[in-house]
């Protein structure tokens, strides 16, 4: 299925660039952004930060049964990514030698379609990830 | 002129077909692509196309540079595979490199020579003042009709670099462009109309009177006009085709062999269109030394060549310059072959996944 455009629209920082958020009270960064952080709460600061484009994957899993929209991509890997600051995301894995994607192994952020739709839709890019 | 190259960038996607393979396919002799002298070709995956291409090598010129992003003061992609036919790419690159929003972007289409055109653009813009940085992209994810000659040489990369102004060493040039001539008619000798999915082209015509008419034609206007020879020159990059046509233009240029196989890429991941020369002067920036001499020319169907002549600066030798890794580097280690079933799928080329 199709985003709608809006949404699309409004994640675009969030996707190209990886940016989230940091309280400059207790130091931690979140993504995707937060509007309150949920360690300071009223007293936090949050300012937006860009996240570090390398990290290590956590954790990993091969899809084989897609979503809709994603049905000609299988089997792709998906994972939650640690970043370098420590902030956990969920992405997509790709470029990488099916033995090398492991718990551990050291990915980066690349740029790609994330959804292209049909010919009359808009085109969706975004982060993913590949193994380094 | 009194401009220059800050920093480059290039991509050139994992996925390589064996143009043996495209052969098989099709029923042809197997040597028809080592004839062309192309025997593998770099294609995007399924998520790719032109723009992130782009995307990728901007971000590799914006990282050498060590520059604000915010201080590009113009983006132009140049591509002959937009993945929108309305909507800019440039748009997409600026914001993927926080270069937005103070800054003009378009993209360009000339054929394969739309990205030296975006280098001209900004090569003007900087000299008048006009802007600080601007970032030049020549991307394509090299389009071609199944079972066309064309299947077996074209390609998929990018390469993009910064220009500023040498503002007295200030602005930390790597090679400044010291001079440019474009030679333009009108040859249709390759097009692709609205439409239509697949370029067309008209075979042997694509040679003599437009691939070496107008390389010859630039050249030769650039020697005139700057009073230098072939010798004057350390390395030479052509746009490539094929892995024949640039070696048999130096040839018939007076140019050493020697002085070609730098910028030589195509053999390696074939034609990458407007991508091509730019990657080629890529390549000879990752080992030029400071005061050596560069002459690039590329070409456009349609018809149009651009020559530039660059002497390379010391600001090249300082560390984090130079990307982590060579174009040649890159391309042997980042590679992953496929089948031509697995090409075609991934290029959309089977019709239902359209």
């Amino acid at each position: 299925m199709v985003q709608a455009i809006s949404r699309i629209w409004r994640s675009i920082k969030q996707r190209y660039n990886l940016e989230g958020v940091h309280c400059e009270v207790c130091k931690e960064s979140f993504f995707p952004k937060r509007t309150i952080c949920p360690n300071c709460r009223r007293k936090g600061k949050l300012v937006d930060a860009k996240m570090p484009h390398t990290g290590k994957i956590y954790s990993y899993s091969l899809v084989y049964s897609a979503p809709a929209g994603f049905e000609y991509e299988v089997p792709y890997f998906v994972a939650i990514i640690e970043l370098d600051n420590k902030v956990k995301i969920f992405s997509q894995v790709v470029d990488s030698e099916v033995d090398k994607v492991k718990i551990g192994a050291k990915v980066k952020a690349v740029f790609r379609r994330v959804q292209a739709g049909k010919e009359e839709d808009v085109i969706a890019y975004g982060y993913k990830f590949t193994v380094v | 002129m009194n401009v220059g190259i800050v920093s480059y960038g290039y991509y050139v996607p994992r996925l390589r077909v064996k143009t043996a393979d495209i052969a098989v396919a099709w029923n042809k002799e197997k040597d028809v692509g080592e004839a062309l002298g192309v025997k593998e070709k770099a294609v995007g995956a399924w998520d790719e196309d032109s723009c992130t291409f782009a995307v990728e090598a901007a971000r590799m010129a914006v990282q050498c540079s060590g520059i604000n992003s915010q201080e590009i003061g113009a983006i132009y992609v140049g591509s002959e595979s937009k993945p929108y036919a309305v909507k800019p790419s440039a748009t997409i690159v600026a914001e993927a490199i926080s270069a937005t929003p103070t800054l003009t972007a378009a993209d360009l289409e000339f054929a394969c020579k739309a990205g030296t055109a975006a280098m001209q653009m900004c090569m003007g813009m900087a000299e008048s003042g006009m802007i600080k940085y601007g970032l030049a992209i020549g991307s394509d994810t090299a389009q071609a009709q199944p079972g066309d000659a064309l299947e077996f040489t074209a390609g998929g990369g990018a390469a993009a670099v910064l220009i500023a102004k040498d503002s007295g060493g200030k602005a930390n040039l790597i090679a400044t462009l010291n001079d440019t001539y474009s030679f333009t008619t009108d040859t249709p000798d390759f097009w692709r109309r609205q439409h239509a999915e697949f370029p067309s082209h008209a075979g042997r015509f694509t040679g003599e009177p437009a691939y070496f008419k107008h390389v010859i034609g630039a050249v030769k206007g650039i020697f005139e006009k700057t009073g230098s020879t072939p010798k004057d020159y350390d390395y030479v990059v052509f746009h490539q085709p094929n892995g024949k046509f640039p070696t048999r233009v130096a040839k018939m240029l007076g140019f050493s062999d020697a002085s070609v196989k730098q910028g030589l890429i195509t053999p390696f991941i074939g034609n990458t269109y407007s991508g091509s020369s730019m990657i080629g002067l890529a390549s000879v920036l990752d080992v030029a030394k400071p005061g050596q001499k560069i002459l690039m020319c590329s070409y456009g169907s349609g018809s149009g060549s651009d020559a530039f002549t660059l002497t390379v600066e010391k600001g090249i030798e300082k560390p984090g310059k130079r990307p982590s890794e060579s174009v040649l580097d890159y391309i042997n280690r980042n590679k992953e072959y496929t089948s031509y079933v697995g090409y075609i799928r991934n290029r959309n080329k089977i019709k239902h996944l359209e």
